[in-house]
């Protein structure tokens, strides 16, 4: 399994935390969806998938949250019979950032709870104070894209 | 948290030398109830102690010693013992070195007959 990262600063928490966790998949990306770093993914289209999905279900249970009255809501986990996903934000000098855990039964969401914790934490440390980053458009969305996807898996 | 687990682990805690008593949910390490010192991490006492059950159960079961009935784990600044309970619970206690062991076992098994 590989760990791949657009943003050097996220590596060496992201493979401290895989090895803790156990996880079988993990992708850090910003609320927008772009990915800044990844473990265990074989191909870039299910890694994008995955996370569109995960950035569109952060940002539908934050809305949710605001309906009713709550600020956020905190760590979304679904158990499944062979895997198990956890999906939390956590902030940064970089700005919010969201993770997505897939696990397996050879863990425990309570042990991912625990050293996500910890990387949240160690993320947060390691982040470089937030650079002035322009909002996301669809010009310049594909141009970020192709980059991320060049560097997570060299082509 | 409901009437019977809180009495149980009241129970448990008034042990000379416990720091903390909880149920725990075997599968997910998730606390159930607990009721602990402060200082004392639950949510890290509950993942680490349920992995260790799993762990130990699973070795138990390879060397054909049967079912898991009761772990107890020292170390230089306390101990850590856990029993399965039912519902697919475990009960754990967290206490200093000296404690009495045999007590705070029978008080375990007596809080996980309770719960059935």
């Amino acid at each position: 399994m590989t760990t791949t990262v657009v943003e050097l600063w996220t590596e060496e928490p992201l493979v401290r935390y895989v090895g803790q966790a156990s996880a079988r998949l993990v992708v850090v990306m910003t609320p927008a969806g772009q990915v800044l770093a990844q473990h265990g993914f074989a191909k870039a289209v299910d890694l994008m998938g995955v996370a569109a999905i995960g950035a569109a279900i952060m940002a539908s249970s934050g809305a949710l949250a605001t309906l009713v009255g709550e600020a956020a809501f905190g760590a979304l986990f679904h158990a499944g019979l062979r895997h198990g996903i956890h999906l939390a934000s956590c902030r940064t000098g970089r700005g919010p950032l969201i993770v997505l855990t897939v696990f397996g039964r050879e863990t425990s969401i309570g042990l991912v709870e625990f050293f996500f914790d910890e990387f949240a934490a160690a993320l947060h440390a390691a982040a470089p104070a937030e650079r002035s980053r322009g909002p996301v458009l669809a010009e310049n969305f594909e141009a970020e894209l192709g980059h991320s996807l060049a560097t997570l898996f060299g082509r | 948290m409901s009437e019977a687990l809180e009495r149980s682990l009241d129970r448990l805690s008034r042990v000379r030398g416990v720091r903390g008593s909880m149920f725990v949910a075997a599968e997910d390490g998730l606390v159930v109830a607990q009721l602990l010192m402060e200082g004392v991490n639950g949510k890290a006492v509950a993942a680490l102690a349920a992995a260790l059950a799993r762990k130990v159960g699973g070795a138990a079961a390879a060397t054909g010693a049967g079912r898991l009935s009761f772990v107890q784990m020292d170390a230089s600044n306390g101990t850590l013992l856990l029993a399965p309970a039912p519902a697919d619970l475990l009960i754990v206690a967290l206490a200093d070195p000296n404690v009495n062991v045999g007590l705070c076992r029978f008080e375990m098994i007596r809080a996980a007959e309770a719960q059935k």
